[in-house]
């Protein structure tokens, strides 16, 4: 394991450590992780308490699961209970509650739910079972859209008749701006996605420092990966600089996939708004199935409810993926709210910040509390 | 769902399709390699599957980092590397065709 060891080689993470403690000096400075990946690596590995105390790292709504709305899952469960359905869905979004329940509980009253790993298997359920209706319940940001725009293609060139896709994907850069817009949180820079960025390359941030005059680093999941694109950062803003850096050159190029890009732009258009839990509707944020894919949109097949449902009260998921909470300051967390019962999407996903820190983080912060480091 | 599973393509299995044969901590498992046809993907090289998809050509240092990140990550990533695993015949949605 000898790459790993490099990337995770306490001598060298001090070093990064000692040179972001110089760059930031008497300076405070807030810096946003977008995405739920850095969230984990972050929690994981205790970076928050290694950071000098000038430093702070906020979390963003960069977690699929964390951002639908309560009543996108009501609509997925009135799908799942759509006589004649099988409802096909990624394990993550089983547990997540709606306003009445979730769709591991509409399966306990006999709904036919069925967890799958990639779209393509619900596919083929549909080929294997063709006096059934099937609907795969799509979630994701730019990562996981073109496997299903290209299962699509492919329902459509085999002539699939009974496969239809309830669309959930949500796009990047608008949170991003949303986040800027808010009045309720400064930053000083954001770490820039990993994966998503494997997709859509570092050209959609450049609006970023070039309209709001913060910097952005895509940065690798690494501990030393997260330290080095923290060091970015603060360089930039002390050499008086302003622009879209590069950390993770390992993976992500400045084009993105090309292809994976023109699979997106033939089969998904942007909708005018969709509703994001915490953040609230957001223009042109999401996907749906562009006109001819329309046979195979099960929101134009089915009476979707489409109904509007606030989030529960004591549930502070929004100020938590919106950054202007941490996990541990919301209400509930850690005692209604756990994984094993969760209020809130954040708790649900392990990409979610909630998750995240109840399973690792709060230990580090509960040693730091011993040896009075905390902040 | 976001975080990539690194895999070794073994063997190209079908053009037309996109498919591929790749080794997933040892065991063989077919994944669409179709978004990166650009790469001119060869058995041997390294690729990070998303949801069955393999999303990013990447090298042998990175997938041993993202192995070790999955491997540290607990259940919910173990999860997600058993759910490919356990996904099967899933890449290819013919009727009456396995991969």
């Amino acid at each position: 394991m000898k790459f790993v060891d490099e990337y995770r080689d306490p001598a060298a993470a001090r070093a990064l450590v000692a040179h972001i403690d110089h760059l930031a000096g008497d300076d405070h400075f807030k810096f946003m992780e977008v995405c739920g990946g850095h969230t984990h690596t972050i929690y994981r590995h205790g970076i928050e308490h290694v950071l000098p105390s000038t430093v702070e790292l906020v979390h963003g709504p960069g977690c699929p699961v964390c951002v639908i709305p309560m009543g996108r899952v009501d609509d997925a469960i009135a799908l799942a209970e759509t006589p004649g359905v099988i409802f096909t869905s990624f394990g993550d979004m089983m547990r997540v509650p709606g306003s009445n329940g979730t769709l591991l509980g509409a399966k306990a009253r006999g709904a036919d739910v069925r967890f799958v790993y990639s779209p393509l298997d619900a596919l083929r359920i549909a080929s294997e079972n063709p006096d059934r209706e099937v609907i795969f319940f799509a979630v994701g940001f730019e990562t996981t859209a073109p496997s299903t725009a290209v299962t699509l293609l492919r329902a459509r060139a085999l002539g699939v008749r009974n496969f239809r896709v309830f669309c959930n994907h949500v796009t990047i850069v608008p949170p991003i701006k949303a986040i800027l817009d808010s009045p309720d949180l400064r930053l000083d820079g954001f770490l820039g996605p990993g994966h998503v960025s494997t997709v859509v390359g570092n050209r959609p941030y450049r609006f970023v420092p070039a309209q709001y005059g913060k910097p952005l680093v895509t940065a690798g999941f690494e501990p030393l990966d997260i330290l080095q694109a923290i060091a970015m950062l603060l360089t930039q803003i002390r050499e008086g600089r302003c622009e879209v850096e590069n950390q993770y050159t390992r993976v992500v190029r400045d084009e993105g996939n090309p292809r994976a890009l023109a699979v997106l732009a033939e089969v998904f258009e942007l909708r005018p708004h969709f509703e994001w839990r915490g953040l609230g509707f957001i223009s042109q944020s999401a996907l749906k199935l562009r006109p001819e894919f329309a046979e195979l949109d099960a929101e134009l097949h089915y009476a979707v409810p489409g109904v509007r449902v606030a989030d529960p009260k004591a549930c502070q998921c929004g100020e938590v993926l919106k950054g202007v909470i941490k996990p541990w300051e919301c209400k509930v967390f850690g005692t209604a709210c756990t994984p094993e019962t969760p209020i809130g999407t954040c708790m649900v996903s392990s990409e979610g910040a909630c998750a995240a820190y109840y399973n690792f983080g709060r230990l580090h912060r509960e040693a730091a509390v011993t040896l009075g480091r905390t902040r | 769902m976001c975080l990539g599973i690194p895999g070794q393509i073994t063997e190209l299995m079908d053009e037309h399709e996109h498919l591929a044969r790749v080794d997933v901590s040892g065991v063989g498992r077919v994944v669409n390699i179709g978004l990166l046809e650009d790469e001119r993907l060869q058995p041997g090289d390294w690729v990070l599957i998303h949801v069955g998809f393999a999303m990013s050509k990447i090298d042998e240092e990175e997938a041993q980092l993202a192995l070790a990140s999955l491997q540290m990550m607990g259940a919910a990533y173990t999860d997600e590397v058993q759910a490919l695993l356990s996904s099967g015949s899933a890449f290819d949605a013919r009727p009456g065709r396995s991969a």
